[in-house]
């Protein structure tokens, strides 16, 4: 008896075992000669130009560190909780890019995480929403990355240590949580949210970044989609609606933000979230735009909630002209502190904020459960740029000691918003100064 | 080699990217009208325009405004005769004049934002800038005075079709 029941267990797991070989195995796929110059039409070619531009991928496959590196050649450092990851050089140079892929490769890649030798890739590479795109875009984006100028260099080893064959362990992350297939419309919705949908959940893959992840690092879909995430030590808020601002993101609000870096009732897009704007999606069809920030007006549920605005706009707007008016001043350090280091600039009377002066009251980031977007662009400022193009804020990296910074995020909780204070921000101050790498303006000015 | 807009004027120049922009701006390109005050943007002797927005020069990186268009107190006006520099003459706001430059380019800029300010919107804006010649009275009166005379030339603009 105990035999036969170790017959099947060890049968089970011999068979199981060759099963796994079989989802984990994959053949490389041939070599190709780089495609030649003039091979693909130029319609072809820009329609991928913007297939590439609504998936970031310069964004992700530029060296940003160390004085910058050629575009698309790969190197771009990421943070993980698992060690640094630099990413591919996929120009198409035969021996450090991709220039001997064929177009079956790159689909593969895109669609199941596989390189072209067979190997898996790292969901850095954020397959499990390219996995999403059609095969036509996939077809374009290859003519225009083959159309790119080829560059010979070699990336920075990854910086974590994979004691078993990344193979195997890849393997057994996908088998987890990926889940491959391309975008299958929603009747229920119009052609537009599906486009916007198709767009966001693939390509544009928002979810990276704005739905927090598991303890491997995989999102927590579908229960915690869009609940906000972080990156780059910044907070990626909320995009459904649990965002806490007071007034919602209506398609209006997230389109001039997507096309324009700058939300006239939200404010700026600070951090990693203005390249997204300025460097790429300013350069798409604006229908596209349109169609993404119809998709997110109704996962956060804008039509819902939008009654409330126009108090809540008055609220923030009173409530942001008294606190800087008559006797506060005098009874209020923390006031003073605020008014003469940001008022002139931030402070609003009108009964609508004006553009290029962020009302800080309906700002993210005085309402999400942590200081840390508020302190990293008093620390960093915003270059012209980023968020609102043309004006810049400065860098108080050197102007505002931890305590003075913790003084005005505690200020501007207790009179811009209606949440409970926030903890701990003397410490969260210095925490976030660390997070700054180089103070953009040397101490010994 | 960063490069932006000075007064109208396509500039460009070889600095460390984090100098202060009241660096470049006084050290490189010569123009000395702005001031330093205080060094960490408390006190606004430093303000130029940087898109039209009063910014504090002595905290803003250069590299912070590339191909942005900054203006400061020697472009407000080619002839220095924009209604607060008038307001500034006619009142005789400063008395030893070194925060002068500042408080008038955000005064400048208040005025885009509030035509005509009252004294809360004023000492709103305009609490960041300091005086320690405590002229503030003779500021507020100036503001206001500009606010004037912009109104009426644009609506006598208006009316002149």
């Amino acid at each position: 008896m105990i035999k036969r029941i170790l017959a099947i267990i060890v049968g089970a797991g011999i068979a199981g075992g060759a099963g796994f070989l079989w989802y984990a195995w994959y053949p490389a796929l041939p070599k190709v000669a780089p495609p030649q110059p003039g091979q693909f039409s130029a319609a072809k070619i820009e329609r991928g130009r913007i297939v590439a531009a609504e998936s970031y991928c310069v964004e992700c496959h530029t060296r940003q560190d160390i004085g910058g590196g050629p575009r698309l050649a790969g190197d771009y450092k990421m943070v993980s909780p698992f060690g640094a990851i630099y990413s591919s050089n996929i120009t198409p140079d035969p021996e450090t890019g991709i220039g001997n892929w064929s177009e079956e490769a790159l689909r593969r890649a895109l669609r199941y995480g596989i390189s072209r030798d067979g190997s898996h890739l790292l969901p850095a590479f954020v397959y499990d929403h390219f996995t999403k795109m059609t095969d036509a875009d996939i077809s374009d984006l290859y003519a225009w990355i083959m159309s790119q100028p080829a560059v010979h260099m070699t990336r920075r080893p990854n910086g974590f240590p994979l004691s078993i064959s990344p193979r195997f362990t890849l393997a057994g992350w996908k088998l987890l949580y990926f889940r491959p297939g391309v975008y299958q419309p929603d009747p229920k919705h119009d052609a537009m949210w599906n486009r916007g949908a198709y767009l966001a959940e693939g390509a544009a893959h928002c979810g990276a970044c704005h739905t927090p992840r598991g303890l491997l690092g995989a999102e927590k879909v579908p229960d915690e989609m869009y609940d906000g995430g972080a990156v780059d030590g910044w907070i990626a808020p909320p995009l459904n609606d649990k965002n806490p601002t007071p007034v919602v993101w209506t398609e209006d609000e997230l389109y001039d933000y997507l096309r324009n870096g700058v939300a006239p009732l939200h404010g700026p897009a600070g951090g990693p979230m203005s390249p997204v704007a300025h460097d790429f999606l300013a350069t798409v069809p604006e229908e596209d735009v349109h169609a993404i920030a119809h998709y997110f007006a109704d996962v956060d549920h804008a039509a819902q909630r939008v009654g409330g605005d126009k108090a809540a706009l008055r609220t923030a707007m009173e409530q942001s002209k008294r606190d800087l008016a008559g006797s506060v001043l005098s009874t209020d350090p923390d006031a003073r502190l605020y008014q003469g280091a940001c008022a002139a600039c931030h402070y609003n009377a009108a009964p609508m904020p004006v553009l290029g002066r962020p009302e800080l009251a309906l700002n993210n980031a005085l309402w999400l459960d942590e200081p840390t977007n508020l302190y990293l662009v008093m620390l960093r400022g915003l270059t012209a740029e980023e968020g609102q193009s043309g004006v810049a804020m400065p860098s108080f990296y050197n102007a505002l000691s931890d305590h003075d910074m913790a003084r005005i995020a505690a200020y501007l909780r207790r009179t811009r918003t209606t949440l409970p204070p926030w903890t701990d921000l003397d410490k969260k101050a210095a925490e976030a100064r660390k997070l700054v790498e180089e103070p953009p303006v040397n101490s010994s000015h | 080699m960063i490069k932006f807009k000075l007064n109208g004027r396509d500039v460009s120049l070889d600095v460390p990217e984090d100098t202060p922009l009241l660096w470049a701006i006084r050290d490189d390109l010569g123009l000395t009208g702005t001031k330093f005050g205080c060094g960490v943007g408390q006190c606004g002797a430093c303000t130029v325009h940087v898109g039209g927005r009063a910014t504090r020069s002595c905290i803003t990186p250069v590299s912070a405004i590339e191909d942005a268009e900054v203006t400061t107190i020697e472009g407000l006006d080619p002839a220095g005769d924009h209604p607060v520099q008038e307001a500034w003459r006619d009142i005789q706001v400063p008395q030893c004049g070194y925060c002068q430059s500042g408080q008038i380019m955000q005064a400048a800029s208040l005025l885009k934002d509030y035509p005509s300010p009252t004294d809360e919107e004023i000492d709103g804006v305009m609490g960041g800038s300091l005086c320690r010649c405590m002229t503030y009275i003779r500021i507020r009166k100036a503001i206001k005075q500009a606010a004037a005379a912009m109104q009426s030339k644009n609506s006598g603009e208006t009316s002149n079709g």
